[in-house]
C-alpha cells in the first residue's frame, strides 16, 4: 500500500472529501444538511489522521486512537445537533437555518 | 500487485468524492442522507486499504450504523411534506462554492508542490517486515496510556447522552397524538369518500397533514 499509493493521493482525497463537507455545511439551508456537511468534514480528518499513521509511525498507536477519539466526539455531537435540530424545529415548526433568526441584531 | 492497489485506491477515492458530491448536491434530503451512507461505506474501504481494519469496523459501526439512522430520523421528525419544493441551497451558495474551492487550492499547493514527502523505511530492524499496531495494541493503549483521554470520552458520551434526551424531550401533555394505523386508514378512506363526492381529487397526504397539524396546535 505505502509503495503503490504516494501519500500525496490520499491527502487529496482527504482535503477534496473536507471541502465538499464545508460548501455543504456553508450552502445548505436545512440544520440537518449542515450536520450531513459536518460530518463528511469529520470524517476527511480522520482520513488524514489515518494516512499520516500508516505512512510514518505504524508500528505507534496514537494515530488511529486519536481517530477513534474523533469519531467518539463525532456521534456525540451528531446525538446532541441532532437532538438540537428536533428541539428548533419543535418552537419555530421549521429546520430552515436562515428562518432561525431570534439572535438576529 | 503495485497496479492492482491503485485501481482499489482509484475506486474507492471515486466512490467517497463521488458520493459527497452527491451528498451535498442532490435536493432531496433523504437521498442525501443515504448518499452520506455510501461516502461512509468507502471511507472505511479505504481505512481497510490503509490496514487500520480496526478503525474501519469501528466506522461501519458507528457512523454508518448509528449516525446515518440518527440522521435519518432526525429527517423523519422535521420534514415538511408541504415545503418539498422549498429551495434547498441559500441565495449565495457560489459564496460557499468559492471558499471550499480556495480552501481546498491553499492546502494542496504547497502539499503538493513545495513540501516533498519524506518516508521512512517501512521495514523494521534486520530487514523485516515492519509491525503495524493493530486492535491489541491499540487496546493496551486505552488502558495505560491513554486512561484519562479515555475516561473522557466515555464521561463526554455520558453527557451527551443526558443532553439530547434532555434537549429532545417532550413533555406528554404537549405531544402531538400520532394516530394509529387503523385511524390513519379510517381518515383516508373518509376523506376520500368525501372527495370523491363533492369535489375534484387533491393531493390527498398534503391535505391530511395540514390537517393533523392545524389539529395539533390546538
Amino acid at each position: 500500500m505505502t509503495q503503490a499509493v504516494p501519500i500525496e493521493a490520499v491527502l487529496t482525497v482527504a482535503a477534496a472529501l473536507f471541502c465538499i463537507g464545508l460548501f455543504g455545511a456553508l450552502a445548505r439551508r436545512n440544520l440537518v444538511s449542515i450536520l450531513i456537511g459536518v460530518e463528511l468534514m469529520l470524517n476527511a480528518v480522520n482520513i488524514n489522521l489515518i494516512a499520516f499513521w500508516r505512512y510514518y509511525e505504524a508500528q505507534f498507536i496514537t494515530g488511529q486512537t486519536f481517530a477513534l477519539f474523533i469519531i467518539t466526539v463525532a456521534a456525540a455531537e451528531a446525538a446532541v445537533g441532532l437532538a438540537m435540530v428536533i428541539a428548533v424545529y419543535r418552537s419555530w415548526t421549521t429546520v430552515n437555518a436562515e428562518s432561525v433568526d431570534s439572535l438576529k441584531g | 500487485m503495485e497496479l492492482v492497489i491503485q485501481l482499489i485506491f482509484a475506486a474507492i477515492t471515486a466512490l467517497i468524492i463521488g458520493a459527497a458530491m452527491m451528498t451535498v448536491l442532490v435536493r432531496n434530503i433523504i437521498h442525501a442522507a443515504l448518499w452520506l451512507i455510501a461516502s461512509f461505506f468507502g471511507v472505511a474501504a479505504l481505512y481497510l486499504l490503509l490496514e487500520a481494519e480496526f478503525i474501519a469496523v469501528v466506522q461501519v459501526l458507528i457512523y454508518v450504523g448509528a449516525v446515518s439512522i440518527l440522521i435519518l430520523f432526525a429527517i423523519m421528525l422535521t420534514r415538511q411534506i408541504t415545503n418539498q419544493g422549498a429551495q434547498q441551497f441559500v441565495a449565495r451558495w457560489w459564496v460557499g462554492a468559492v471558499v471550499a474551492v480556495t480552501l481546498f487550492t491553499l492546502v494542496m499547493a504547497p502539499a503538493l508542490i513545495t513540501a516533498t514527502w519524506v518516508l521512512p523505511p517501512q521495514q523494521g530492524p534486520a530487514g523485516a517486515p515492519a509491525v503495524l499496531a493493530g486492535p491489541a495494541e491499540l487496546g493496551r493503549g486505552f488502558v495505560s496510556e491513554f486512561l484519562l483521554q479515555f475516561e473522557i470520552a466515555g464521561l463526554l458520551l455520558l453527557v451527551a447522552l443526558i443532553g439530547a434526551i434532555v434537549i429532545a424531550f417532550e413533555e406528554r401533555a404537549r405531544r402531538r397524538r400520532v394516530l394509529t394505523l387503523a385511524e390513519e386508514h379510517a381518515l383516508r378512506s373518509q376523506e376520500s369518500g368525501v372527495r370523491s363526492q363533492n369535489e375534484p381529487p387533491q393531493p390527498l397526504v398534503a391535505a391530511e397533514r395540514t390537517e393533523r397539524a392545524t389539529a395539533g396546535q390546538d
